[in-house]
């Protein structure tokens, strides 16, 4: 084999020695896996919608009459829609994460990333103190089809919500320790992109689960 | 087995660096072509698993009112024989063939991500072998592969049957998504300079639409699953009619998975057919664009035509009307996938080798399957059919006359490449002819019996109903199946030893992976290739090929194989043969026993669930679900931040 003439060929496609489409796989993977994650969900929105009102007895999500009776709605709008502020808010931060990770700025790439994950964990902790509260109000997995497609479905992505908070803070101890720097913030971008998904996410399911009556 | 032990090249001598073997070496590997062989091997196993599952059913229906196996011990195997047989034999070998072929025609030292590669296998293996353990106590699932909930929840399906189900497939569906995700990343960013899409071989092509249905359509049926184990392990309320629940909530997943499951079991299958009859007709595949464009018009319609499994349920005229239109719609690209492979055995110079006679008894055998398909597309004539034995010779038309043929043509056609020795084709003629002989034989009669009104996943039949002729027929010939599957599996274990030595092209085949030694080197290529056009083997010049050794493919190839040594040495010289990837200079990425931890502690997580619902002191066993949990969240930042793995 000519072997001056492979490394003439790999000197005129200086691409390859990266990948074929120029984007990192690892980035490549996560957004087949956003993909595969949209459906996940889809799925469970899908469920929750088609069994929206068909719950034969209560608790019910909002207001409303039931057997001749007024019946009070479980939902907290106040403390949901806070939470689901600072969930939004999280993500601006995680853009300024990722700025001063590329930036080489360390301290602030780990501040930010901490703030990130604090926003994430008072997300999740308002999620506890809700399901706390709806299950004192009656609401259990097995009360009604509300319940089990409610649960399942903002339990589910709280699941993510939770996963992203323990990511986002294995990320800020790995720049906090000067293991990933600016020649890795892919590892930060694709952190953020995870992050971006369940923020998203949830502005769907907020205004489906919570606001549509 | 090291990739290099089976090449018999007369002047071999011992490498400095030899690859390692042994047991630990395959558990920890990392090597596409290992990985593809451990998944062929246990696939193959669990095909053999599925077919005995098979016969003993036909040894029940072959006489009537026969007592041979009880009512409900019926239930489980035919279920099982279909769960075995998708998940655990079908789709794992397609999946050997991504592993162990995608990075060979795409030049590539290995997949994108080879360990996350090795994961998916061993979170098979343990899913596999959990699922199939429950057969064994005679607790295999009852409930028909579809699973209908209501019908599989708590209530109405008490024992643990149905938790199998739900926790076992759980795992496999995990392990697929993860594995197709690996191979579209692999496909699409490990391409050799020069292999634009439009190049790529056609059968890589079709795993890449296969793997795209994977993600999307996995992703549906793990809900479908969640759901149903929520309201079996943990007393949710999705699938209770008593509270509400739509009946048809269930159906809707499951399809919306199922029929797209249909064409992951058979486009990469048709991406195999499509390799071997050019091959052997010594011309380029007919209508190269259009193929890849029917293909993914077929991955794209097959998305839209789920609820023609559901029209006996009464969805009203509008939504039958729209899924039997496109239902019908699908039979155009699939239609001109067929009339394609027709035109590119049209005046060709076609050899008859077991490879070619698989796929061409593919092409017959799918298409009596393709058109009864297209018969119970109209909704009409389907409330005739639906739940008779119709149905059941139009799936196996399918899957066995198409996934199964087409996979027996792929292994006959790569086999030599993986071993580095050629299958008897004496030995795969006898296989050929008993095969499809004993197929016809099985399954043509159920088109008549379906339409006598034979009803499926009933055990047994009265006797004056004039179905016992025909059905002693069909048992004939699945025995007849089973002695051909019997030869098959003899050819393939003795000719790993003892078969002739292939050499690198033995077929004068024209993509990447002939390019390289049978069985290839661990590094696959030793320079990456650049690739100029869609058959590189076949067209240009040898001397300015880029790097590819066998530029031209002989005129005459039975004279390649006779001369392999000789050809072998010219182009690869056996101390250059024998090098290792460390003399060569070749990253690899080491060898990893985070994969298998991780499949462990991913396996447990849901294997402990089926405790739950049992009472007395293995109750508590449900515990090995937190000891999953714990194994998993550990093993992640293990395989996360491994040392050489990471970039």
């Amino acid at each position: 084999m000519d072997h001056s003439h492979a490394l003439e060929a790999h000197a005129a496609h200086p691409g390859h020695l990266d990948t074929s489409t120029g984007l990192d796989s690892r980035k490549l993977a996560f957004w087949g896996f956003i993909g595969s994650e949209c459906l996940l969900f889809g799925s469970l929105i899908a469920t929750y919608m088609a069994y929206k009102g068909r719950s034969l007895k209560p608790p019910f999500p909002h207001d409303r009459v039931w057997n001749g009776q007024h019946v009070e709605g479980v939902f907290n709008m106040p403390l949901i829609t806070f939470t689901t502020f600072i969930l939004l808010m999280s993500s601006v931060m995680m853009v300024l994460a990722l700025s001063a990770t590329q930036r080489g700025d360390r301290t602030w790439s780990r501040n930010w990333l901490i703030a990130t994950a604090i926003g994430g964990a008072i997300f999740a902790v308002g999620q506890v103190y809700e399901y706390s509260h709806f299950i004192h109000e009656g609401l259990t997995i097995s009360s009604n089809l509300f319940g089990s497609s409610f649960y399942l479905l903002t339990g589910f992505h709280g699941a993510h919500v939770t996963a992203g908070v323990i990511y986002l803070l294995t990320l800020a101890w790995r720049v906090h320790t000067g293991k990933l720097g600016p020649e890795k913030s892919l590892l930060v971008e694709i952190g953020g992109l995870y992050w971006h998904f369940v923020d998203v996410i949830w502005i769907v399911i907020f205004p489906l689960v919570y606001l549509i009556p | 087995m090291a990739s290099s032990a089976t090449l018999a090249a007369p002047h071999a001598h011992a490498a400095a660096h030899a690859e390692p073997t042994g047991l630990w070496s395959w558990i920890t590997t990392v090597d596409h072509k290992r990985i593809g062989i451990m998944y062929g091997v246990t696939a193959f196993f669990f095909f053999l698993v599925g077919g005995i599952e098979a016969l003993l059913i036909r040894v029940q229906l072959a006489v009537p009112n026969n007592d041979f196996v009880s009512a409900e011990l019926y239930n489980q195997l035919f279920t099982m024989h279909a769960l075995t047989m998708i998940f655990a034999a079908l789709m794992p070998l397609t999946a050997a063939f991504f592993n162990y072929i995608i990075p060979l025609q795409i030049g590539a030292r290995d997949v994108a991500f080879p360990r996350l590669n090795a994961l998916s296998y061993w979170v098979y293996f343990f899913g596999v072998i959990f699922f199939n353990a429950s057969i064994l106590m005679k607790l295999g699932p009852n409930s028909g592969w579809f699973a209908y909930a209501p019908i599989t929840t708590k209530q109405f399906s008490p024992g643990i049957n149905m938790d199998f189900y739900v926790l076992g497939l759980q795992i496999l569906g995990l392990s697929s998504i993860i594995a197709s995700l690996n191979f579209i990343v692999t496909i699409i960013n490990m391409r050799a300079p020069g292999m634009r899409l439009m190049r790529m071989p056609i059968f890589t092509w079709l795993t890449l639409i296969t793997s795209i249905l994977i993600v999307t359509a996995m992703a549906v049926f793990t809900i479908a699953i969640t759901e149903l184990m929520f309201d079996r392990v943990f007393g949710t309320q999705f699938y209770s009619v008593a509270a509400g629940g739509d009946p048809l909530l269930w159906q809707h997943l499951f399809w919306m998975f199922g029929h797209p499951e249909v064409y992951i079991l058979i486009l990469p299958i048709m991406g195999m057919v499509s390799e071997v009859l050019p091959t052997f007709s010594r011309k380029p595949l007919f209508g190269y664009n259009v193929m890849v464009f029917s293909g993914v018009l077929i991955g794209w319609l097959g998305w839209g035509v789920w609820s023609h499994h559901m029209f006996a349920v009464g969805m009203g005229p509008i939504a039958d009307s729209f899924f039997a239109l496109s239902t019908m719609l699908i039979g155009i690209p699939t239609g001109i996938k067929v009339f394609n492979w027709l035109g590119t055995m049209w005046g060709g110079a076609i050899r008859y080798t077991t490879a070619m006679l698989f796929s061409i008894a593919f092409i017959a055998m799918f298409t009596i399957g393709g058109i009864s398909g297209v018969m119970h597309a109209a909704a009409p004539s389907d409330l005739q059919q639906t739940d008779t034995y119709f149905i059941v010779a139009h799936l196996h038309y399918v899957f066995f006359g198409g996934t199964v043929l087409g996979l027996w043509s792929g292994i006959y056609y790569w086999y030599p490449k993986i071993t580095g020795r050629m299958l008897s084709e004496r030995a795969g003629k006898a296989h050929f002819w008993l095969t499809l002989i004993g197929m016809n034989l099985t399954f043509f009669p159920m088109h008549f019996l379906g339409m006598l009104g034979m009803p499926r996943r009933i055990f047994t039949y009265a006797d004056n109903m004039g179905f016992n002729e025909m059905n002693l027929v069909i048992s004939a010939g699945s025995f007849i199946i089973a002695l051909g599957t019997l030869v098959f599996a003899i050819n393939l274990v003795f000719s790993w030893k003892w078969g002739k030595v292939a050499g690198p092209n033995p077929w004068g085949a024209p993509t990447l992976e002939w390019s390289i030694p049978s069985p290839p080197p661990v590094y696959n290529f030793r320079t990456i290739p650049v690739v100029h056009s869609r058959m590189p083997l076949w067209e240009g010049d040898p001397t300015k090929d880029g790097g590819i050794p066998h530029g031209r493919a002989e005129e005459d190839t039975e004279q390649v194989r006779l001369m392999g040594a000789d050809m072998g040495e010219m182009t690869y010289p056996d101390d250059e043969n024998k090098m290792s990837a460390h003399d060569l200079g070749i990253h690899l990425p080491p060898p990893s026993y985070w994969p298998i931890v991780l499949a462990s502690g991913i396996s447990l997580t849901f294997m402990g669930l089926i405790f739950r619902s049992m009472d007395g002191p293995l109750h508590w066993l449900w515990l090995l679900t937190v000891v999953g949990v714990a194994v998993t969240t550990l093993s992640i930042f293990k395989f996360a931040f491994e040392p050489g793995h990471e970039h």
